[in-house]
């Protein structure tokens, strides 16, 4: 299978008819599509007004730490709550009748097993639930399992229960596939072999989100990264993409005399998204180093010269720690608290 | 996708077969051998009632054959409730365990759910109707053919106001332990409906309770082939207004817990 993306021409095409999810407006419905999601638990916001397209094929990474309304967001995804505010569609359709025509389905974090019910009982009970299941035999081998399949679900590890439940969603053969945190509690064995399974599964052209909290997971097995804080999108683009917007390098150098209007004078050169002064020494965030360096070397007396390139890890904290709002000045977090 | 969109992903492009579903018989069959899997459910279904019946009725069983055979169908009813009650309050367990959560990623209705269950409650309701009655034939009771038949399809009949209690025990209760709970209610339910022992033999002041039990009109209904009374529009019409009450009951709840919040 294609990704889809690319196919949206086909004229002949038209003549199929399926009663849902086909907006018929000639372009490609998107997988998800969020629209100024908002939702609030009492005084608590969890979603502050979330915008996201997401397009067929897409693997895409929902990154953040934990209460910065992933969890959120995914249950709205798939009909288990509902916005407060805001629009919410997946392949053009509302979620829950998403997921009762099986083009959705989710790995969960925890629970929804059946301790006493075998491997393949559950497998087989869920596949009963669908109109056009695939076979229980074969969603067995693809997630791996079929030789567990007479195992109590009580006795699987973590790691056997979570390719359980990916092995149930995909009995509908779902075109969007979400996962909450799938690799929690895995060991390192565990979760190369469980992304192996959802990689393949993946290049068949299946649009996979996961909300996930490793950011290797994010770095190795997404196309696209999504980064969330305190529920609103701080960061969207590929991984390499994503390192750069937080605060592409940093550049510290020594600086004697340094005024505030050397600092101020600094804030303005291209791409530098903060700059703190201590004492001599000035520490200059930005995209554009080679700019930054040229700056300091032609017009100020700077020596010492530091440049240090930020993994995804400092993105991470750069784009979805607390601090940052207060420091930088292309997030557009500072809103709130 | 829209119309317009060609050639890939042809498993996932026609789908017009599908939908939401109401019922599911492989899920009903699960449930039932998932259920008699439990060492704890098999002793609820086979020993308890067989047991009690032996433990109340088994010394009238040559003094005083009206009243050993009102024990025995009174026992059968007490077996049929205990499991239809069971049943109905697993929802409790399978919520927390967010099993109800997981069947809504499925097509299946929230109410096939509720539908399954009550069939589930209904399907098992019937092995201890059958354990008591066989046992009370094997030590002598006499009925006819049609007796047995009558006393046996009322006990299990009358069970669904049981199966709407589970239920509406199983919504209300969180935790897991519902059974604990209901266990011992059921007890006393049937002891001071007159399960347990012939009504006219308690002091007046427990007769005079009875008639607030749900189970009383049960065993009136239940025992009615016998008796050739009990069948009475106001006794018939107290279990419809029971099962209803928890039937509503148990809605509400269902209503607030599959409500997207």
């Amino acid at each position: 299978m294609d990704t889809g993306i690319n196919t949206a021409t086909g004229a002949g095409a038209g003549l199929r008819t399926d009663r849902v999810g086909r907006a018929g407006t000639g372009t490609l419905t998107p997988a998800i599509e969020l629209d100024g999601l908002v939702k609030r638990f009492g005084d608590v916001t969890a979603v502050a007004g979330l915008d996201l397209v997401i397009r067929p094929g897409e693997v895409v990474a929902f990154l953040g730490p934990n209460g910065a309304g992933k969890t959120s967001t995914i249950d709205i995804l798939l009909g288990l709550s509902r916005p407060t505010a805001g629009a919410v569609q997946v392949f053009g359709l509302d979620p829950v009748s998403a997921v009762a025509h099986g083009r959705v389905a989710a790995v969960m974090q925890t629970g929804g097993l059946l301790k006493d019910l075998t491997v393949k009982e559950t497998v087989q009970l869920t596949a009963s639930l669908f109109r056009d299941a695939r076979p229980v035999d074969e969603v067995l081998a693809r997630a791996g399992i079929t030789h567990i399949a007479d195992r109590r679900v009580a006795k699987c590890s973590g790691g056997e229960q979570q390719r359980l439940r990916f092995a149930m969603a995909l009995l509908p053969e779902p075109d969007l596939l979400v996962l909450d945190e799938p690799t929690t509690g895995m060991d390192v064995e565990a979760r190369r072999a469980f992304w192996t399974a959802i990689r393949q599964d993946a290049e068949e052209g299946r649009t996979v989100l996961f909300a996930t909290h490793y950011l290797d997971e994010a770095d190795a097995y997404a196309d696209r990264i999504v980064m969330v804080r305190k529920g609103e999108i701080v960061a969207d683009g590929t991984a390499a993409e994503v390192r750069a917007m937080a605060s592409g390098r940093t550049v510290r150098a020594e600086l004697p005399g340094a005024t505030s209007a050397v600092q101020a004078t600094l804030w303005e050169q291209p791409g530098v998204t903060s700059v703190e002064l201590r004492g001599d020494t000035v520490r200059i965030q930005c995209q554009d180093s080679d700019a930054v360096l040229r700056y300091l070397l032609n017009r100020t007396e700077a020596h010492d010269i530091e440049v240090t390139a930020h993994n995804l890890e400092d993105a991470f904290i750069a784009l979805t720690g607390e601090a940052s709002a207060s420091s930088t000045k292309t997030n557009p977090t500072g809103s709130k608290s | 996708m829209t119309a317009t969109t060609a050639g890939p992903a042809p498993t996932a492009q026609l789908r017009s077969g599908r939908g939401p579903i109401s019922f599911s018989p492989t899920y009903l069959a699960l449930d039932i051998r998932r259920s008699l899997r439990n060492r704890r459910t098999l002793i609820f279904l086979l020993v308890m009632p067989v047991a009690f019946f032996l433990l109340f009725g088994g010394g009238y069983r040559n003094s005083d054959p009206a009243a050993f055979v009102y024990v025995m169908v009174s026992m059968s009813v007490y077996g049929a409730m205990i499991a239809t009650t069971s049943t109905g309050a697993q929802v409790s367990v399978e919520r927390s365990q967010g099993w109800t959560r997981q069947l809504r990623l499925t097509p299946l209705r929230p109410t096939g759910y509720v539908l399954t269950k009550v069939a589930s409650a209904l399907v098992l309701g019937i092995v201890p109707v059958v354990m008591v009655l066989a046992v009370g034939a094997i030590m002598g009771a006499n009925l006819s053919l049609g007796e047995w038949l009558a006393v046996g399809a009322l006990s299990w009949v009358c069970s669904l106001v049981f199966a709407a209690f589970g239920l509406f025990v199983g919504y209300l209760v969180p935790a897991e332990n519902a059974m604990q709970f209901i266990g011992p209610l059921l007890a006393l339910m049937s002891f001071f409906g007159g399960l347990f022992q012939p009504l006219n033999t308690m002091p007046q002041a427990l007769q005079n309770i009875a008639p607030w039990m749900p189970t009383y009109a049960v065993g009136l209904v239940a025992r009615s082939p016998i008796t050739h009374s009990g069948m009475t529009p106001a006794h018939v019409g107290d279990l419809v207004l029971w099962t209803a009450i928890f039937g509503i009951g148990t809605a509400l709840l269902f209503r607030r817990d599959t409500s997207r919040v």
